[in-house]
Protein backbone atom coordinates (compact mmCIF):
# COMPACT_ATOMS: atom_id res chain seq x y z
CA UNK A 1 0.00 0.00 0.00
CA UNK A 2 1.29 3.80 -0.70
CA UNK A 3 1.92 5.70 1.83
CA UNK A 4 -0.61 8.28 0.74
CA UNK A 5 -3.00 6.02 0.72
CA UNK A 6 -2.49 4.33 4.36
CA UNK A 7 -2.27 8.01 5.71
CA UNK A 8 -5.29 8.77 4.15
CA UNK A 9 -7.24 5.58 5.13
CA UNK A 10 -6.45 5.95 8.95
CA UNK A 11 -6.25 9.80 9.48
CA UNK A 12 -9.86 10.12 11.17
CA UNK A 13 -8.62 7.12 13.65
CA UNK A 14 -5.17 8.99 14.34
CA UNK A 15 -7.14 12.56 15.16
CA UNK A 16 -9.56 10.68 17.64
CA UNK A 17 -6.54 9.03 19.24
CA UNK A 18 -5.03 12.62 19.65
CA UNK A 19 -8.02 14.26 21.44
CA UNK A 20 -8.47 10.70 23.83
CA UNK A 21 -4.67 11.40 24.47
CA UNK A 22 -5.03 14.96 25.05
CA UNK A 23 -8.34 14.60 28.00
CA UNK A 24 -6.29 12.08 29.22
CA UNK A 25 -2.98 13.85 29.69
CA UNK A 26 -5.16 17.00 31.36
CA UNK A 27 -6.47 14.80 33.86
CA UNK A 28 -10.18 14.62 32.58
CA UNK A 29 -12.45 11.85 32.07
CA UNK A 30 -12.34 10.94 28.34
CA UNK A 31 -15.64 9.36 26.90
CA UNK A 32 -14.17 6.69 25.05
CA UNK A 33 -11.72 5.64 27.63
CA UNK A 34 -12.76 2.47 27.32
CA UNK A 35 -11.82 1.84 23.52
CA UNK A 36 -8.25 3.25 24.92
CA UNK A 37 -6.31 0.14 24.96
CA UNK A 38 -7.56 -0.93 21.76
CA UNK A 39 -7.12 2.18 19.92
CA UNK A 40 -3.65 2.32 21.59
CA UNK A 41 -2.75 -1.18 20.19
CA UNK A 42 -4.22 -0.85 16.84
CA UNK A 43 -1.93 2.63 16.32
CA UNK A 44 0.87 0.56 17.53
CA UNK A 45 0.43 -1.97 14.55
CA UNK A 46 -0.08 1.05 12.36
CA UNK A 47 3.46 2.38 13.01
CA UNK A 48 4.94 -1.11 12.86
CA UNK A 49 3.14 -1.45 9.15
CA UNK A 50 4.97 1.85 8.56
CA UNK A 51 8.38 1.05 9.72
CA UNK A 52 8.01 -2.47 8.15
CA UNK A 53 6.50 -1.07 4.35
CA UNK A 54 9.62 2.44 4.89
CA UNK A 55 7.05 5.11 4.66
CA UNK A 56 8.66 8.68 5.50
CA UNK A 57 10.16 9.37 8.09
CA UNK A 58 7.95 12.63 9.19
CA UNK A 59 4.98 9.71 8.89
CA UNK A 60 7.08 7.45 11.31
CA UNK A 61 8.14 9.68 13.97
CA UNK A 62 4.79 11.79 14.11
CA UNK A 63 3.37 8.08 15.27
CA UNK A 64 6.39 7.18 17.28
CA UNK A 65 5.19 10.81 19.20
CA UNK A 66 1.62 9.24 19.50
CA UNK A 67 2.64 5.77 20.83
CA UNK A 68 4.70 7.05 22.94
CA UNK A 69 1.95 9.12 24.85
CA UNK A 70 -0.34 6.25 24.92
CA UNK A 71 2.34 4.38 26.20
CA UNK A 72 2.40 6.96 28.96
CA UNK A 73 -1.17 7.40 29.50
CA UNK A 74 -1.44 3.15 29.08
CA UNK A 75 0.99 2.24 31.23
CA UNK A 76 1.59 5.06 33.99
CA UNK A 77 2.37 3.69 37.51
CA UNK A 78 -0.47 3.69 39.90
CA UNK A 79 1.60 5.59 43.06
CA UNK A 80 0.96 3.30 46.11
CA UNK A 81 2.07 6.88 48.41
CA UNK A 82 -1.20 8.86 48.04
CA UNK A 83 -3.77 5.81 47.23
CA UNK A 84 -3.88 4.48 51.10
CA UNK A 85 -2.28 6.52 53.54
CA UNK A 86 -4.58 5.05 56.30
CA UNK A 87 -3.25 1.38 55.39
CA UNK A 88 0.83 2.72 55.95
CA UNK A 89 0.53 4.37 58.61
CA UNK A 90 -0.85 1.32 60.75
CA UNK A 91 0.07 -1.70 58.65
CA UNK A 92 2.64 -1.17 55.91
CA UNK A 93 5.47 1.05 57.75
CA UNK A 94 5.89 -0.50 61.17
CA UNK A 95 5.75 -4.03 58.71
CA UNK A 96 8.90 -2.62 56.56
CA UNK A 97 10.73 -1.84 59.59
CA UNK A 98 10.58 -5.06 61.01
CA UNK A 99 11.29 -6.49 57.47
CA UNK A 100 14.45 -3.81 57.81
CA UNK A 101 14.96 -5.24 61.05
CA UNK A 102 18.93 -5.80 60.50
CA UNK A 103 19.44 -2.11 59.57
CA UNK A 104 17.22 -0.92 62.10
CA UNK A 105 19.11 -2.54 64.88
CA UNK A 106 22.94 -1.13 62.93
CA UNK A 107 21.69 2.46 62.83
CA UNK A 108 20.25 2.42 66.44
CA UNK A 109 23.66 0.70 67.80
CA UNK A 110 25.16 3.41 65.51
CA UNK A 111 23.01 6.20 67.22
CA UNK A 112 21.85 5.22 70.55
CA UNK A 113 24.92 3.83 71.39
CA UNK A 114 26.98 6.27 70.53
CA UNK A 115 24.60 9.08 72.14
CA UNK A 116 24.53 7.46 75.25
CA UNK A 117 28.05 5.90 75.81
CA UNK A 118 29.37 9.70 75.12
CA UNK A 119 27.21 10.87 77.65
CA UNK A 120 28.59 8.74 80.12
CA UNK A 121 31.60 9.85 79.12
CA UNK A 122 30.90 13.21 79.18
CA UNK A 123 28.96 12.93 82.89
CA UNK A 124 31.87 11.45 83.88
CA UNK A 125 35.01 13.47 82.52
CA UNK A 126 33.38 16.99 81.90
CA UNK A 127 35.92 18.25 80.14
CA UNK A 128 35.69 15.79 77.56
CA UNK A 129 32.85 18.15 76.26
CA UNK A 130 34.85 21.05 74.56
CA UNK A 131 37.02 18.83 72.99
CA UNK A 132 33.45 18.24 70.99
CA UNK A 133 31.81 21.11 71.07
CA UNK A 134 33.19 25.27 70.90
CA UNK A 135 33.28 26.60 74.21
CA UNK A 136 30.59 28.94 72.77
CA UNK A 137 27.85 27.17 71.67
CA UNK A 138 28.50 24.76 75.23
CA UNK A 139 27.73 28.39 77.01
CA UNK A 140 24.83 28.90 74.70
CA UNK A 141 22.88 25.55 75.66
CA UNK A 142 23.69 26.27 79.32
CA UNK A 143 22.14 29.84 78.99
CA UNK A 144 19.35 27.79 77.24
CA UNK A 145 18.70 25.33 79.33
CA UNK A 146 19.26 27.26 82.95
CA UNK A 147 16.71 26.24 85.63
CA UNK A 148 17.48 30.01 87.27
CA UNK A 149 16.35 32.04 84.43
CA UNK A 150 12.79 29.80 84.50
CA UNK A 151 12.11 28.89 81.27
CA UNK A 152 13.03 27.38 78.20
CA UNK A 153 15.63 29.27 76.05
CA UNK A 154 13.23 31.55 74.40
CA UNK A 155 11.36 33.20 76.46
CA UNK A 156 8.65 32.48 79.77
CA UNK A 157 5.81 32.66 78.53
CA UNK A 158 6.13 32.17 74.75
CA UNK A 159 3.04 33.46 72.95
CA UNK A 160 1.07 31.50 70.64
CA UNK A 161 3.00 32.77 67.71
CA UNK A 162 6.52 31.91 68.69
CA UNK A 163 5.43 28.25 69.10
CA UNK A 164 4.71 28.75 65.44
CA UNK A 165 7.85 30.21 64.66
CA UNK A 166 9.71 26.81 66.26
CA UNK A 167 7.39 24.41 64.71
CA UNK A 168 8.35 25.79 61.26
CA UNK A 169 12.37 25.74 62.43
CA UNK A 170 11.42 22.29 63.70
CA UNK A 171 10.20 20.40 60.94
CA UNK A 172 12.82 22.48 58.11
CA UNK A 173 15.98 22.06 60.60
CA UNK A 174 15.22 18.21 61.56
CA UNK A 175 13.30 16.91 58.13
CA UNK A 176 16.61 18.25 56.52
CA UNK A 177 18.97 16.90 59.44
CA UNK A 178 16.96 13.06 58.08
CA UNK A 179 17.27 13.75 54.84
CA UNK A 180 20.57 13.61 54.54
CA UNK A 181 21.11 11.29 56.84
CA UNK A 182 19.08 8.61 54.53
CA UNK A 183 20.92 10.49 51.33
CA UNK A 184 24.56 9.93 51.98
CA UNK A 185 23.77 6.33 52.71
CA UNK A 186 24.48 5.91 49.06
CA UNK A 187 28.03 6.57 49.35
CA UNK A 188 28.04 2.71 50.62
CA UNK A 189 26.57 3.37 54.06
CA UNK A 190 29.41 5.28 55.05
CA UNK A 191 27.68 9.14 54.97
CA UNK A 192 24.65 7.86 57.05
CA UNK A 193 27.22 5.90 59.70
CA UNK A 194 28.51 9.13 59.98
CA UNK A 195 25.78 11.16 60.19
CA UNK A 196 24.16 9.01 62.51
CA UNK A 197 27.54 8.83 65.00
CA UNK A 198 27.88 12.84 64.85
CA UNK A 199 24.40 13.25 65.71
CA UNK A 200 24.64 11.13 68.56
CA UNK A 201 28.15 12.29 70.15
CA UNK A 202 26.55 16.27 69.65
CA UNK A 203 23.61 15.46 71.40
CA UNK A 204 25.07 12.51 73.79
CA UNK A 205 27.19 15.50 74.76
CA UNK A 206 24.92 18.14 75.62
CA UNK A 207 22.93 15.78 77.61
CA UNK A 208 25.68 14.73 79.68
CA UNK A 209 27.19 18.46 80.12
CA UNK A 210 23.76 19.40 81.53
CA UNK A 211 23.27 16.60 83.52
CA UNK A 212 26.60 16.98 85.19
CA UNK A 213 26.21 20.69 85.96
CA UNK A 214 22.82 19.99 87.19
CA UNK A 215 20.36 21.53 84.53
CA UNK A 216 19.01 18.08 83.95
CA UNK A 217 15.93 18.32 85.16
CA UNK A 218 15.73 21.45 82.78
CA UNK A 219 17.09 19.40 80.04
CA UNK A 220 15.13 15.79 80.63
CA UNK A 221 11.72 16.96 80.64
CA UNK A 222 11.80 19.07 77.76
CA UNK A 223 13.65 16.90 75.53
CA UNK A 224 11.70 13.19 77.06
CA UNK A 225 8.36 13.64 74.91
CA UNK A 226 9.32 14.27 71.20
CA UNK A 227 12.84 12.42 71.67
CA UNK A 228 11.07 9.09 71.46
CA UNK A 229 9.80 10.60 67.83
CA UNK A 230 12.85 12.19 66.65
CA UNK A 231 15.59 10.17 68.01
CA UNK A 232 13.75 7.42 66.25
CA UNK A 233 12.92 9.06 62.99
CA UNK A 234 17.01 9.66 63.23
CA UNK A 235 17.48 6.32 63.75
CA UNK A 236 15.10 5.01 60.74
CA UNK A 237 16.45 7.40 58.47
CA UNK A 238 19.88 6.19 59.14
CA UNK A 239 18.34 2.20 58.75
CA UNK A 240 17.31 3.21 55.17
CA UNK A 241 20.34 5.17 53.92
CA UNK A 242 22.43 1.95 55.34
CA UNK A 243 20.23 -0.04 53.37
CA UNK A 244 20.95 1.87 49.70
CA UNK A 245 24.76 1.36 51.29
CA UNK A 246 24.81 -1.94 51.74
CA UNK A 247 23.00 -2.96 48.06
CA UNK A 248 26.04 -1.35 46.78
CA UNK A 249 28.15 -2.85 49.23
CA UNK A 250 27.09 -6.62 48.55
CA UNK A 251 24.31 -6.88 45.83
CA UNK A 252 23.91 -10.58 45.72
CA UNK A 253 23.03 -12.14 42.80
CA UNK A 254 21.67 -8.61 41.01
CA UNK A 255 23.98 -6.24 39.59
CA UNK A 256 24.48 -3.61 41.40
CA UNK A 257 22.51 -1.09 40.02
CA UNK A 258 19.38 -2.97 39.94
CA UNK A 259 19.89 -3.74 43.90
CA UNK A 260 20.22 -0.36 44.37
CA UNK A 261 16.97 0.46 42.98
CA UNK A 262 15.47 -2.29 44.69
CA UNK A 263 16.85 -1.15 47.49
CA UNK A 264 15.94 2.43 47.31
CA UNK A 265 12.10 1.89 46.01
CA UNK A 266 11.49 0.17 49.87
CA UNK A 267 13.83 3.10 51.35
CA UNK A 268 12.05 5.57 50.60
CA UNK A 269 8.92 4.61 51.84
CA UNK A 270 11.00 4.48 55.25
CA UNK A 271 11.56 7.97 54.63
CA UNK A 272 8.18 8.79 54.03
CA UNK A 273 7.16 6.88 57.88
CA UNK A 274 10.50 9.53 59.15
CA UNK A 275 8.64 12.23 57.78
CA UNK A 276 5.34 11.38 59.55
CA UNK A 277 7.34 10.92 62.49
CA UNK A 278 9.30 14.25 62.54
CA UNK A 279 6.05 16.32 62.07
CA UNK A 280 4.56 14.58 64.86
CA UNK A 281 8.03 15.55 66.94
CA UNK A 282 7.93 18.94 65.60
CA UNK A 283 4.47 19.36 66.73
CA UNK A 284 5.26 18.15 70.35
CA UNK A 285 8.48 20.03 70.59
CA UNK A 286 6.84 23.07 70.03
CA UNK A 287 3.65 22.62 71.61
CA UNK A 288 4.15 20.29 74.31
CA UNK A 289 7.80 19.94 75.51
CA UNK A 290 8.30 23.92 75.45
CA UNK A 291 5.25 24.48 78.21
CA UNK A 292 6.57 25.74 81.46
CA UNK A 293 3.31 25.43 83.69
CA UNK A 294 3.65 21.51 84.01
CA UNK A 295 5.31 19.57 86.86
CA UNK A 296 9.08 17.84 85.47
CA UNK A 297 7.19 14.93 86.64
CA UNK A 298 4.33 14.95 84.26
CA UNK A 299 6.63 15.22 81.55
CA UNK A 300 8.34 11.88 82.24
CA UNK A 301 5.32 10.26 82.48
CA UNK A 302 3.92 11.45 79.74
CA UNK A 303 7.47 10.98 77.73
CA UNK A 304 7.83 7.79 78.97
CA UNK A 305 4.36 6.97 77.75
CA UNK A 306 5.42 8.25 74.10
CA UNK A 307 8.20 6.12 73.94
CA UNK A 308 6.35 3.26 75.12
CA UNK A 309 3.77 3.68 72.49
CA UNK A 310 6.93 4.36 69.59
CA UNK A 311 8.21 1.24 70.48
CA UNK A 312 4.85 -0.77 70.51
CA UNK A 313 3.92 1.07 67.00
CA UNK A 314 6.86 -0.40 65.84
CA UNK A 315 7.12 -3.97 67.11
CA UNK A 316 3.44 -5.12 67.06
CA UNK A 317 1.15 -2.57 64.43
CA UNK A 318 0.00 -4.69 61.21
CA UNK A 319 1.17 -7.81 63.29
CA UNK A 320 -2.79 -9.45 62.15
CA UNK A 321 -2.94 -10.84 58.87
CA UNK A 322 -6.03 -8.82 58.40
CA UNK A 323 -5.18 -5.50 59.44
CA UNK A 324 -7.51 -2.43 59.63
CA UNK A 325 -7.04 -1.00 56.07
CA UNK B 1 36.19 7.06 -7.11
CA UNK B 2 35.49 6.37 -3.17
CA UNK B 3 36.99 2.96 -2.13
CA UNK B 4 35.69 2.24 1.00
CA UNK B 5 37.49 -0.01 3.55
CA UNK B 6 35.59 -3.39 3.20
CA UNK B 7 34.58 -4.88 6.28
CA UNK B 8 35.56 -8.58 6.58
CA UNK B 9 32.95 -10.89 6.31
CA UNK B 10 30.57 -11.53 9.43
CA UNK B 11 32.62 -9.21 11.17
CA UNK B 12 29.89 -6.99 13.59
CA UNK B 13 29.19 -3.28 12.70
CA UNK B 14 30.22 -1.80 15.77
CA UNK B 15 26.86 0.05 17.72
CA UNK B 16 26.27 3.65 16.21
CA UNK B 17 27.59 6.62 18.11
CA UNK B 18 23.82 7.38 19.15
CA UNK B 19 22.38 8.50 22.39
CA UNK B 20 19.04 7.21 21.71
CA UNK B 21 17.76 5.00 24.65
CA UNK B 22 14.88 2.15 23.14
CA UNK B 23 12.52 1.36 25.13
CA UNK B 24 10.67 -1.81 24.20
CA UNK B 25 6.86 -1.73 25.28
CA UNK B 26 4.63 -4.43 25.66
CA UNK B 27 3.13 -3.93 21.99
CA UNK B 28 6.70 -4.92 20.99
CA UNK B 29 7.44 -1.69 19.21
CA UNK B 30 10.60 -0.11 20.12
CA UNK B 31 10.25 3.84 21.39
CA UNK B 32 12.99 5.92 20.86
CA UNK B 33 14.11 8.66 23.72
CA UNK B 34 16.46 10.91 23.65
CA UNK B 35 18.47 11.51 27.13
CA UNK B 36 19.43 15.15 28.08
CA UNK B 37 23.24 15.41 28.55
CA UNK B 38 25.04 17.41 31.73
CA UNK B 39 25.20 20.98 29.92
CA UNK B 40 21.26 21.37 29.19
CA UNK B 41 20.18 20.12 32.57
CA UNK B 42 23.16 22.01 34.01
CA UNK B 43 21.31 25.25 32.80
CA UNK B 44 17.25 23.95 33.76
CA UNK B 45 19.02 23.69 36.81
CA UNK B 46 20.19 26.80 37.50
CA UNK B 47 16.82 28.47 35.67
CA UNK B 48 15.37 26.30 38.80
CA UNK B 49 17.65 27.61 41.56
CA UNK B 50 16.99 31.56 40.10
CA UNK B 51 13.36 30.83 39.99
CA UNK B 52 13.64 29.22 43.77
CA UNK B 53 15.78 32.17 45.16
CA UNK B 54 13.47 34.37 43.56
CA UNK B 55 9.90 32.81 45.01
CA UNK B 56 11.82 32.81 48.65
CA UNK B 57 13.10 36.42 48.39
CA UNK B 58 9.46 37.59 47.40
CA UNK B 59 7.73 35.33 50.29
CA UNK B 60 9.78 36.86 52.91
CA UNK B 61 9.15 40.53 52.07
CA UNK B 62 5.64 39.03 52.34
CA UNK B 63 5.99 37.57 55.31
CA UNK B 64 8.00 40.23 57.36
CA UNK B 65 5.22 42.43 57.79
CA UNK B 66 3.66 39.04 59.33
CA UNK B 67 6.15 39.11 62.14
CA UNK B 68 6.57 36.35 64.40
CA UNK B 69 4.04 34.06 62.42
CA UNK B 70 5.98 35.35 59.51
CA UNK B 71 9.07 34.13 60.61
CA UNK B 72 7.46 30.40 61.43
CA UNK B 73 5.55 30.31 57.99
CA UNK B 74 9.25 31.30 56.44
CA UNK B 75 10.96 28.42 57.55
CA UNK B 76 8.35 26.24 56.63
CA UNK B 77 8.39 28.08 52.91
CA UNK B 78 11.92 26.96 53.50
CA UNK B 79 12.03 23.79 53.98
CA UNK B 80 8.87 23.23 51.54
CA UNK B 81 10.85 25.49 48.78
CA UNK B 82 14.48 23.50 49.24
CA UNK B 83 13.38 20.13 49.11
CA UNK B 84 9.84 19.90 47.54
CA UNK B 85 10.14 22.15 44.66
CA UNK B 86 11.45 19.83 42.39
CA UNK B 87 9.11 17.17 43.63
CA UNK B 88 6.28 18.86 43.18
CA UNK B 89 6.81 20.08 40.15
CA UNK B 90 7.93 16.66 38.28
CA UNK B 91 4.91 14.95 39.69
CA UNK B 92 2.32 17.72 39.09
CA UNK B 93 3.44 19.02 35.97
CA UNK B 94 4.43 15.79 33.29
CA UNK B 95 7.88 15.56 34.85
CA UNK B 96 8.61 19.10 34.16
CA UNK B 97 10.15 21.85 36.51
CA UNK B 98 9.96 25.59 34.98
CA UNK B 99 13.83 25.33 34.02
CA UNK B 100 13.50 21.83 32.53
CA UNK B 101 10.46 22.90 30.97
CA UNK B 102 12.68 26.27 29.22
CA UNK B 103 15.11 23.80 27.91
CA UNK B 104 12.80 21.13 26.55
CA UNK B 105 13.41 18.72 28.74
CA UNK B 106 10.98 16.05 30.84
CA UNK B 107 11.66 13.82 33.59
CA UNK B 108 10.32 9.55 33.06
CA UNK B 109 10.82 6.79 34.38
CA UNK B 110 13.41 4.52 32.99
CA UNK B 111 10.61 2.38 30.70
CA UNK B 112 8.91 5.73 29.41
CA UNK B 113 6.26 6.34 31.73
CA UNK B 114 5.48 9.19 33.84
CA UNK B 115 7.41 9.93 36.85
CA UNK B 116 5.25 8.92 40.26
CA UNK B 117 5.87 10.42 43.57
CA UNK B 118 8.17 7.64 45.22
CA UNK B 119 10.87 8.05 42.15
CA UNK B 120 10.53 11.95 42.29
CA UNK B 121 11.25 12.17 45.90
CA UNK B 122 13.50 9.87 45.79
CA UNK B 123 15.59 11.33 43.12
CA UNK B 124 15.52 14.82 44.62
CA UNK B 125 16.44 13.42 47.76
CA UNK B 126 19.61 12.24 46.44
CA UNK B 127 20.43 15.40 45.23
CA UNK B 128 22.31 15.96 48.47
CA UNK B 129 24.61 13.23 47.63
CA UNK B 130 25.11 14.36 43.72
CA UNK B 131 25.80 17.98 45.10
CA UNK B 132 29.36 16.24 47.38
CA UNK B 133 31.77 17.03 47.40
CA UNK B 134 30.68 20.67 45.96
CA UNK B 135 29.17 22.26 43.05
CA UNK B 136 27.09 18.65 41.68
CA UNK B 137 30.86 17.03 41.59
CA UNK B 138 29.80 13.60 41.75
CA UNK B 139 26.56 13.86 40.05
CA UNK B 140 28.63 15.42 37.24
CA UNK B 141 31.40 12.50 36.75
CA UNK B 142 27.94 9.86 37.02
CA UNK B 143 26.12 11.50 34.16
CA UNK B 144 29.76 11.74 31.81
CA UNK B 145 30.00 8.83 32.53
CA UNK B 146 26.78 6.96 32.22
CA UNK B 147 25.61 6.24 28.47
CA UNK B 148 22.37 7.39 29.19
CA UNK B 149 23.72 10.41 31.37
CA UNK B 150 22.10 9.91 34.70
CA UNK B 151 23.35 11.29 37.85
CA UNK B 152 23.35 9.39 41.22
CA UNK B 153 19.42 10.08 41.87
CA UNK B 154 18.48 9.04 38.20
CA UNK B 155 20.22 5.11 39.23
CA UNK B 156 18.81 5.06 42.24
CA UNK B 157 15.35 6.31 41.43
CA UNK B 158 15.33 4.53 37.78
CA UNK B 159 14.92 7.47 36.25
CA UNK B 160 16.05 9.47 32.99
CA UNK B 161 15.98 12.82 32.05
CA UNK B 162 14.90 13.46 28.07
CA UNK B 163 14.42 15.59 25.56
CA UNK B 164 10.56 16.58 25.31
CA UNK B 165 8.89 15.58 21.93
CA UNK B 166 8.24 18.86 20.05
CA UNK B 167 5.21 18.74 17.77
CA UNK B 168 6.32 18.02 13.76
CA UNK B 169 5.15 20.25 11.32
CA UNK B 170 4.29 18.29 7.71
CA UNK B 171 7.62 18.63 5.51
CA UNK B 172 6.99 20.25 1.72
CA UNK B 173 7.11 17.94 -0.69
CA UNK B 174 9.39 19.46 -3.76
CA UNK B 175 7.51 19.45 -7.47
CA UNK B 176 8.24 16.34 -9.59
CA UNK B 177 6.96 13.85 -11.87
CA UNK B 178 5.98 10.80 -9.90
CA UNK B 179 8.66 8.07 -10.87
CA UNK B 180 8.49 4.49 -11.17
CA UNK B 181 11.94 2.35 -10.61
CA UNK B 182 12.51 -0.65 -12.46
CA UNK B 183 14.51 -2.30 -9.86
CA UNK B 184 13.28 -2.47 -6.06
CA UNK B 185 14.91 -0.77 -3.08
CA UNK B 186 15.80 -1.93 0.21
CA UNK B 187 13.93 -0.43 3.06
CA UNK B 188 17.01 1.64 4.14
CA UNK B 189 17.27 2.92 0.44
CA UNK B 190 13.58 3.63 0.13
CA UNK B 191 13.71 5.56 3.71
CA UNK B 192 16.71 7.23 2.20
CA UNK B 193 15.24 9.10 -0.45
CA UNK B 194 11.90 9.96 1.17
CA UNK B 195 14.59 11.70 3.77
CA UNK B 196 15.91 13.60 1.27
CA UNK B 197 12.91 14.63 -0.29
CA UNK B 198 11.25 15.57 3.09
CA UNK B 199 14.22 17.49 4.48
CA UNK B 200 15.02 19.38 1.33
CA UNK B 201 13.58 22.47 2.44
CA UNK B 202 16.57 22.48 5.29
CA UNK B 203 19.00 22.29 3.16
CA UNK B 204 21.17 24.41 0.59
CA UNK B 205 20.72 24.33 -3.48
CA UNK B 206 23.98 23.04 -3.25
CA UNK B 207 24.22 20.29 -0.62
CA UNK B 208 20.94 19.08 -2.11
CA UNK B 209 22.82 18.96 -5.49
CA UNK B 210 25.81 17.02 -4.16
CA UNK B 211 23.61 14.69 -2.46
CA UNK B 212 21.81 13.62 -5.49
CA UNK B 213 24.93 13.58 -8.17
CA UNK B 214 26.32 10.56 -6.04
CA UNK B 215 23.52 8.81 -7.00
CA UNK B 216 23.08 10.35 -10.58
CA UNK B 217 25.64 7.26 -11.42
CA UNK B 218 23.51 4.66 -10.60
CA UNK B 219 20.54 5.66 -11.92
CA UNK B 220 22.06 6.11 -15.23
CA UNK B 221 21.16 10.03 -15.09
CA UNK B 222 23.29 13.10 -16.38
CA UNK B 223 24.40 15.26 -12.43
CA UNK B 224 21.82 17.95 -12.97
CA UNK B 225 19.24 15.72 -13.12
CA UNK B 226 19.43 13.87 -10.67
CA UNK B 227 17.65 15.96 -8.04
CA UNK B 228 14.59 15.74 -10.18
CA UNK B 229 15.04 12.11 -10.25
CA UNK B 230 15.22 11.36 -6.68
CA UNK B 231 12.47 13.88 -6.22
CA UNK B 232 10.07 11.64 -8.34
CA UNK B 233 11.18 8.41 -6.82
CA UNK B 234 10.18 9.78 -3.73
CA UNK B 235 6.58 11.06 -4.87
CA UNK B 236 6.23 7.50 -6.63
CA UNK B 237 6.86 5.88 -3.40
CA UNK B 238 4.54 8.35 -1.61
CA UNK B 239 1.59 8.08 -3.85
CA UNK B 240 -0.19 6.06 -6.43
CA UNK B 241 1.12 6.53 -9.72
Amino acid sequence: MKQSLFESRHKAEWEQFTLVLEQLEQGKEAEQVAGFPSDYRRLCQHLALARERGYSSFLIDSLQQQVLRGHQQLYRHRSRLGANVLGFILADFPRLVREQWRFVLAAGLMFFGSLIGIALLVYLFPDLVYNLIPAEQVSEMQGMYDPEAGHLGRSAERAASEDWVMFGYYIMHNIGIAFQTFASGLLFGLGSAFFLFFNGLMIGAVAGHLTHIGYGQTFWSFVVGHGAFELSAIALAGAAGLQLGWALIAPGRLPRSEALRLAARKSVLLICGVMLFLLIAAFIEAYWSSTVGVAPMTKYLVGAALWLLVATYLLFAGRARHAPE
Amino acid sequence: MLETTALPRKATLSPPLDTRYQVETPEGIDLPLRPAGLMVRALAFSIDLALRGLIVGLLFIVLAFLGKLGAGLGSILLFVVSWWYMVLFEVLNQGRSPGKHWMGLRVVQDDGTPIGWSASLLRNLLRFVDMLPFGYFLGAISCLQHPTFKRLGDLAAGTLVIYREQPLARPQLPTAQPRRLAFALTLTEQRAILGFAERQGELSEARVKELATILAQPLQVSAPGAVDELNGIARGLLCPT
